[in-house]
């Protein structure tokens, strides 16, 4: 057993890290505030390579493993999680499958634009009636000639706004489940496909949350990614990658949380003292450091399995699960700890407490991720 | 054209430098490694004029096993080739003695330009890049902070920051360059360039291989010190008017900086 980084993993860290603690760290909080698309640093972010991590050199990604991948991921999160929202939902929820289902024509298509940053990605996969039970969608796709035909309504699509290439999931078929459902490569340009309500949320504010109508939306039957009735098992197999990246996310805001809550607690001083000489704040901080080397433990080793291409979702939804729970109590000791300075705005650490209740609802709640796991459990007995 | 980049691996300047207790060293457990600031500014530069004008940018690195990784981020920022010579008996090797191994490698490579730190953070000496120009007999500019070459390719105008002003020299290439900090802004090493580098070999030579015997230093490190613990300082308590008072008084009678 090696717990150590290769070469590649820590220049990938230390890159990442540079590139979020010099550009993305001073501009956080006005993202935050504005809820502003930074297209600016996206397009920065493209050229780094971090749009297309996972993908192929020759279809225009890094080609990286999957450790690398959350490595990079904590560190744009540890800057800002809403911007890092953006770009692992282009990575893990767009190009994942694509690379992985898609046609070599529609990786040619469509993987070199999301990767260079000229597209962006979103997963349109929950609607008003199907959110944890997601396979119970009602968007349907029907035949027409050489099209297929969508309609229905997705909500919580994350890029929703700014995205021109949607990964769509309806229903093709009687079969129950996840068995009905195809998915299809989808363009904003696409007659018929139009952004509804756009969300205004907790956190994670300057990535768009938006409604994807789709009315009588005319997609080419090219454009169908892998096969009829495939649309489940694209959509969950997915969701591991997906989960990885959320659980990256949680991490780095819990890191976030204890590296200012830490640099308070040495420069406050109450009683005479700095307040980190008692121990109510030194056990804070311990428990938050201890519980964050755990989820990242935890998610490396789900990378680590997802990228010798065994089955990870188990090891996926404990690490999302624990990350996610993990940013969320870090990030209320940090509050805490910073006392009624936590509450406002000036400090960054009420942003990480709104940041990080996210990580606990979306690509599969907490009580799914435990579903999940729970599942496991028994099928092993 | 041809470009060669010096590149020196020197302890991360925000990483606590701990002296070894004989004093013949710094402690190297635990302290984190990169390439010298101003070599990462040397390694933009070269990357911008091969852009400009095509060819290839090599690395060369003089010092141990690790210094790899420093070229690696070279590599990763976009260059093409690198080459580390490392050998024992280069542990005590003085600046000089550094410059004669660089020049024996250049010497075999083909060269239009030699771009290096103007000082490495570490040693501070600045001495490699004009030993260097010495060593291979071409033309030196130190301290560069704005670098042309006409497009034949053949000189290079070059902007030095002197006291009161700027110093615009022109100089016949091949050439030794060593750079400010002032003069570019590395770009960060991208994703596909740090798996190009992963792939690209680095190749490594003995003293032996470049044809040198060992060194003999001309300078001998005789030990290193600790800079003098800096004294608590001290807080003036009363209200504005007194407090600026004193505080005009200590600076002009004791630490006479007024």
């Amino acid at each position: 057993m090696d717990f150590q980084l290769t070469d590649e993993h820590r220049m990938v860290q230390a890159a990442v890290r540079e590139f979020a603690t010099r550009e993305i760290l001073p501009r956080a909080a006005d993202l935050d505030q504005t809820g502003a698309f930074p297209a600016d640093l996206i397009r920065r972010a493209a050229a780094l390579g971090l749009m297309g991590m996972i993908v192929p050199e020759e279809y225009g990604g890094a080609g990286m493993d999957a450790i690398s991948y959350v490595i990079a991921q904590e560190e744009l999160a540890r800057a800002s999680a809403g911007l890092q929202t953006i770009i692992t939902v282009n990575n893990s929820l767009v190009c994942d499958p694509l690379v992985r289902f898609g046609t070599d024509e529609q990786k040619r298509r469509y993987l070199p634009r999301l990767c260079s940053g000229a597209s962006l990605g979103c997963y349109c996969l929950t609607e008003p009636a199907a959110g944890s039970d997601a396979m119970a969608l009602q968007t349907t796709a029907r035949r027409d000639g050489d099209h297929w035909v969508l309609r229905g309504t997705k909500v919580f699509v994350t890029n929703g706004v700014e995205a021109d290439v949607c990964i769509v999931y309806a229903r093709t078929g009687p079969e129950p489940g996840g068995r009905g459902l195809s998915a299809f490569i989808v363009e904003k340009s696409f007659p018929g496909i139009a952004v509804g309500k756009v969300e205004k949320k907790l956190g994670i504010t300057c990535s768009s949350t938006a409604e994807i109508v789709l009315d009588d939306c005319r997609v080419p039957a090219d454009n169908l990614l892998g096969e009829v009735g495939m649309g489940g098992r694209i959509a969950l197999s997915t969701l591991d990658g997906g989960r990885l990246g959320i659980a990256a996310q949680a991490v780095g805001i819990a890191r976030a949380a204890l590296e200012e809550a830490t640099a308070y607690a040495a420069t406050r001083r109450q009683f005479g003292r700095p307040i980190g000489e008692f121990q109510a704040i030194q056990f804070a901080l311990a428990d938050m450091a201890t519980r964050i080397e755990a989820a990242r433990l935890l998610l490396y080793r789900a990378a680590y399995l997802r990228q010798r291409g065994v089955r990870h979702t188990r090891e996926a939804s404990m690490a999302k699960l624990f990350a996610s729970e993990t940013a969320m109590w870090a990030a209320h000791r940090a509050v805490q700890i910073f006392g009624g300075y936590g509450y406002v705005r000036g400090y960054p650490v009420e942003r990480y407490f709104r940041d990080a209740k996210i990580t606990e609802i979306y690509e599969g709640t907490s009580e799914i991720q435990r579903l999940v796991i729970a599942r496991h459990l028994v099928q092993a007995t | 054209m041809h470009i060669v980049v010096c590149v020196k691996q020197v302890p991360d300047t925000e990483a606590p430098i701990r002296i070894r207790p004989d004093g013949t060293g710094i402690e190297e457990s635990g302290l984190s490694f990169v390439m010298n600031y101003y070599d990462e500014h040397a390694t933009e530069a070269g990357l911008r004029l091969r852009e400009q004008f095509g060819g290839t940018v090599t690395l060369v690195s003089v010092g141990p096993e690790r210094a790899r990784e420093a070229l690696r981020t070279g590599l990763a920022m976009g260059a093409d080739e690198a080459i580390l010579v490392t050998d024992p008996q280069l542990d005590r090797a003085d600046p000089v003695g550094v410059a004669r191994v660089l020049a024996a490698v250049i010497r075999t490579l083909p060269y239009d330009v030699v771009l290096c730190g103007k000082i490495s953070t570490d040693d501070n000496a600045g001495i490699v890049g004009p030993a260097l120009a010495e060593y291979l007999g071409v033309p030196q500019a130190t301290a560069v902070a704005r670098l042309e070459v006409d497009a034949a390719g053949s000189r290079a105008l070059v902007h030095r920051e002197v006291e009161g002003g700027v110093e615009v020299l022109s100089v016949p290439l091949p050439a030794v360059l060593t750079v400010e900090r002032s003069l570019n802004e590395p770009r960060y090493p991208s994703l596909p360039g740090i798996m190009k580098a992963k792939r690209t070999p680095i190749r490594t030579l003995t003293l032996a291989e470049v044809g040198l015997a060992a060194p003999a230093p001309r300078a001998v490190l005789a030990r290193l010190e600790s800079p003098p613990a800096r004294r608590a300082g001290r807080i003036v308590q009363g209200d504005a008017d007194d407090a600026v008072r004193e505080i005009v008084r200590f600076l002009r009678e004791q630490a006479r900086v007024l």
